[in-house]
């Protein structure tokens, strides 16, 4: 919403992706021969990457980030990770989503971060994830999140063609959901989700209507996703939290085929969501960060990678200070955790940065600790 | 209400909670069979007149539901039996030990050990608890899930002993630490067969970090704790088995297995009249030699189940919301590509099956609804019971018909579809809201074609409807 001196709301968006990125040829160590002797068959062309320092260099697809880069606007978090890395795509996702590596958790780090926005949850949209199924890092109970499969038809009855019958059965929809008291706590509780989600749907179908822009996005789902963010960011309807994934990265075989055709996807997306943002002078309002939940095997297997652990995070906004945080994890066999990269930041440290210096909000009781923070955001 | 149409509203209930409900016709010739006669099949599942969709079909058609190693296939599998069994019991008291005994994929990247466990919930799960906890204790799927092929003579690993005592049987409060640590001496060298060589394949093989190959329980004696112990009071040189029989013959095991299962068959709130059901199931669990199967007898034919109190008293979990509106309206009868998103459809909800979010389970009952699971619930109900060509919607036309003749107002077909997708009770407001919607089709001739297209309309906003989500 804007605010009384004309300030728009802050907003993150999470771009997850989804199934362990290849860390090595996302931010390459394209002068190191360690890199090559690795990489037999993964490798890519030393000369077609993009260099963002004498060491280090984007994926030949991740041209739209690297224009970002060259701008000062994105920041690259090297060596993130947590202790005792864990390989199952789940259980360390789980990790991501819960900021808890060591106890199981229950609560979505996210899902806290919008309680603390709106504690009185009056805003069924102040967190909107795009895609099916609730991510872990949004569930906290309590906390109302919309999630929305496809903003143009987001709502009740979406199988329903006929456009009057729709309208009928959701105003039957509204009047069941909507009367007084129910015969006990369960109806009143029913009656009262029934109608936020009825009410959140109303708000987010205005979103569509009132954009316009220059910007044409691809017809990928990730880049569908980024610009259903634009639409309800730029419609103002309070929105805080945006939560988006694409994959799938678990690139075991064939990687240099599908790996960058998922980073063309990203940061084409990526790049035609801040040139929408700059076209309606809100790049100030919006940090992206996007994350994995593992890095992938130093050594190839011959087609593909395996699992592995350390991984990449960027953080990419107009308030963003850019340049390369963490430390680019040693490649040298005497360095290696178990033929992966290691791991030398806690991935913690960028959500409390994002949460103290964005968000303005107390990390600790969100990340269950206190995190030293970096200076990718103005403190 | 005659005497028929509370029989039928009484034999709806049963069928929803010891199964995935049940169409017109079912109960009524249920109702001719009688009550107590069908509580008894239920509880006797047998295996001569088996009528879900057979192994070598369904693997014909689907590829991914042959070796059952991914999640996505083994789910839809396990979906596709509960669609298609005329043992609903069993496939529901299977997901019953599922959830108490919550053990999911995110550790074991091997489906088919899961599955495996299903299967054993269903070859065990009527019988003896005692039996369920030692067939539980050998379950490899479990051994990994909580950690017992790390629980070594001389270096115990809790993880399995705590749970045990926590999550599977006794609650919290009612052993020590010391309990759970004389537990996982005892169950020292209850390990797998290959677990050395699934450690060396798991440094190699991250897709599979458990093997290809099949798990098997070993108990090896070599590793295992002989020594004296003292548990829940008792001393002696405890193995695992004797561990299990000291748990089941505690009032607090009794107490925990009997409130569950009344939790997950009979309502999600315990009165004063449930408290009494308990206590009864509590009985028939020591009256029987911890027999399940007794104890759920109790509860079905207890006054408390059959009364109003426990009439649509649970939220439906995911899994019984799809699979309930998927029965009723007849599709899937048949291997259909579209069955894996069936299983997608559950996750979307918040019950991925054999996806538990932790070890404790899913939080059942209101917590299954929030705004973002409560439009999954509806759009899914709505589509399939909505859907004028599905023949389980089709046969609730005919059947209207049947009962009502040809012309109908609108609040009959609503009280028609109501008592044939319930019989449902709803709120007057609730009622008002269709018969208003149903007003919109004017005197409806169900002679006509367009008429089946009302009817379904009708029935989408049933399934939409704030009652519909009970059970």
């Amino acid at each position: 919403m804007v605010t009384q001196n004309g300030n728009h709301d802050k907003t993150l968006v999470v771009v997850q992706l989804s199934g362990g990125n290849d860390t090595l040829n996302t931010v390459v160590p394209y002068n190191d021969g360690l890199y090559y002797d690795f990489r037999q068959t993964v490798q890519l062309d030393g000369d077609a990457v993009h260099p963002i320092s004498d060491d280090l260099a984007f994926n030949p697809s991740m041209g739209p980030i690297k224009r970002l880069w060259d701008e000062g606007k994105v920041a690259v978090i090297n060596g993130i990770g947590y202790p005792n890395p864990n390989r199952s795509h789940f259980r360390s996702m789980d990790i991501w989503h819960t900021a808890m590596p060591d106890d199981i958790g229950r609560e979505g780090w996210l899902g806290r971060t919008t309680r603390e926005l709106d504690p009185a949850g009056d805003n069924v949209l102040t967190a909107v994830n795009f895609g099916r199924g609730m991510p872990r890092a949004l569930g906290v109970r309590g906390v109302p999140v919309a999630s929305v499969g496809n903003l143009e038809t987001y709502g009740l009855f979406p199988d329903v063609q006929d456009e009057f019958m729709r309208k009928y059965a959701l105003d039957a929809f509204a009047k069941m959901y909507g009367g007084a008291q129910g015969r006990d706590a369960v109806m009143d509780f029913l009656g009262q989700t029934g109608t936020d989600a009825l009410k959140g749907a109303d708000i987010l179908r205005t979103a569509p209507e009132q954009y316009q822009s220059s910007v044409e996005y691809a017809a990928n789902p990730i880049a569908q996703s980024l610009k259903s963010v634009a639409q309800v960011m730029l419609a103002d309807l309070g929105t805080r939290i945006f939560y988006t994934q694409h994959g799938s990265f678990d690139t075991h075989s064939g990687e240099l085929v599908s790996h960058a055709k998922l980073w063309d996807e990203v940061a084409g997306g990526i790049g035609d969501f801040y040139d929408d943002l700059r076209e309606h002078g809100r790049e100030n309002d919006a940090v992206i960060f996007v994350f994995s939940e593992f890095g992938r095997r130093i050594k190839d297997n011959g087609s593909g990678t395996d699992h592995g652990s350390g991984g990449t995070a960027f953080v990419i906004g107009g308030d963003v200070s850019g340049g390369l945080y963490g430390q680019y994890p040693s490649l040298a066999p005497d360095m290696q955790l178990e033929g992966d990269l290691h791991y030398n930041n806690d991935f913690r440290m960028t959500y409390s940065t994002l949460l103290e210096r964005w968000f303005h909000l107390d990390s600790e009781p969100i990340v269950n600790g206190r995190f030293e923070q970096f200076e990718f955001l103005p403190a | 209400m005659t005497t028929t149409t509370t029989d039928v509203a009484l034999m709806a209930h049963l069928m929803r909670r010891a199964g995935f409900g049940a169409n017109r016709e079912e109960l009524e010739g249920k109702v001719d069979r009688g009550y107590e006669n069908v509580v008894e099949d239920l509880l006797h599942p047998s295996a001569d007149n088996r009528e879900n969709l057979p192994d070598d079909l369904i693997r014909r058609y689907h590829v991914d539901q042959s070796e059952l190693r991914q999640l996505d296939g083994a789910g839809a599998y396990w979906m596709y039996q509960m669609i298609t069994t005329n043992h609903p019991l069993e496939e529901k008291l299977a997901l019953f030990w599922h959830s108490l005994f919550a053990t999911g994929y995110s550790k074991l990247n091997q489906a088919r050990a899961l599955l495996n466990q299903i299967d054993m919930f269903k070859r065990t799960g009527f019988g003896s608890f005692r039996d369920i906890l030692i067939e539980l204790s050998k379950d490899p799927a479990m051994i990994i899930w909580l950690d017992n092929n790390d629980n070594h003579d001389g270096a115990i690993n809790e993880n399995y002993g705590r749970e045990l005592l926590e999550l599977f049987s006794m609650g919290i409060g009612n052993y020590s630490e010391d309990d759970i640590k004389e537990a996982s001496r005892a169950f020292t060298g209850w390990t797998l067969k290959n677990a050395e060589y699934m450690s060396m394949r798991a440094m190699k093989d991250s897709i599979w970090p458990y093997s290809r190959i099949a798990w098997h329980f070993e108990f090896r004696e070599h590793d295992h704790d002989t020594g004296e112990k003292e548990f829940l009071g008792e001393r002696g040189e405890f193995d695992g088995a004797e561990i299990v029989d000291i748990i089941c013959k505690q009032d607090a095991t009794a107490r925990f297995v009997c409130t569950r299962l009344f939790q997950f068959f009979a309502a999600d709130e315990i009165d004063e009249d449930g408290e009494a059901a308990i206590e009864q199931m509590m009985a028939s669990y020591f009256e029987s030699d911890y027999e399940i199967r007794s104890v759920l007898r109790t509860l079905f034919n207890s006054e408390y189940f059959k009364g109003e109190a426990a009439r649509y008293a649970r939220v439906k979990a995911p899994v019984e919301t799809v699979v309930g509106a998927v029965r009723m309206a007849g599709t899937y009868r048949q291997p259909t590509l579209g069955v894996n998103q069936l299983a997608s459809q559950a996750f979307y909800m918040g019950q991925g099956l054999l996806q538990p979010p932790t070890v404790e389970g899913w939080h059942e009952g209101v917590e299954w609804i929030d705004s973002g699971s409560l439009v999954e619930r509806v759009n899914f109900a709505a589509k399939e019971l909505g859907n004028p060509s599905n023949p389980g919607v089709r046969a609730i036309v005919d059947r209207l018909v049947r009962d009502g003749g040809t012309a109908q107002s609108a609040a009959d077909i609503v009280d028609g579809c109501l008592d044939l997708m319930g019989p449902l009770q709803v709120e007057d407001n609730t009622r008002e809201a269709m018969v208003e919607f149903a007003s919109q089709f004017g005197d409806i001739d169900l002679d006509a074609e367009e008429s089946v297209a009302a009817v379904a309309n009708v029935m989408r906003l049933i399934a939409s409807s704030k009652e519909y989500q009970l059970a």
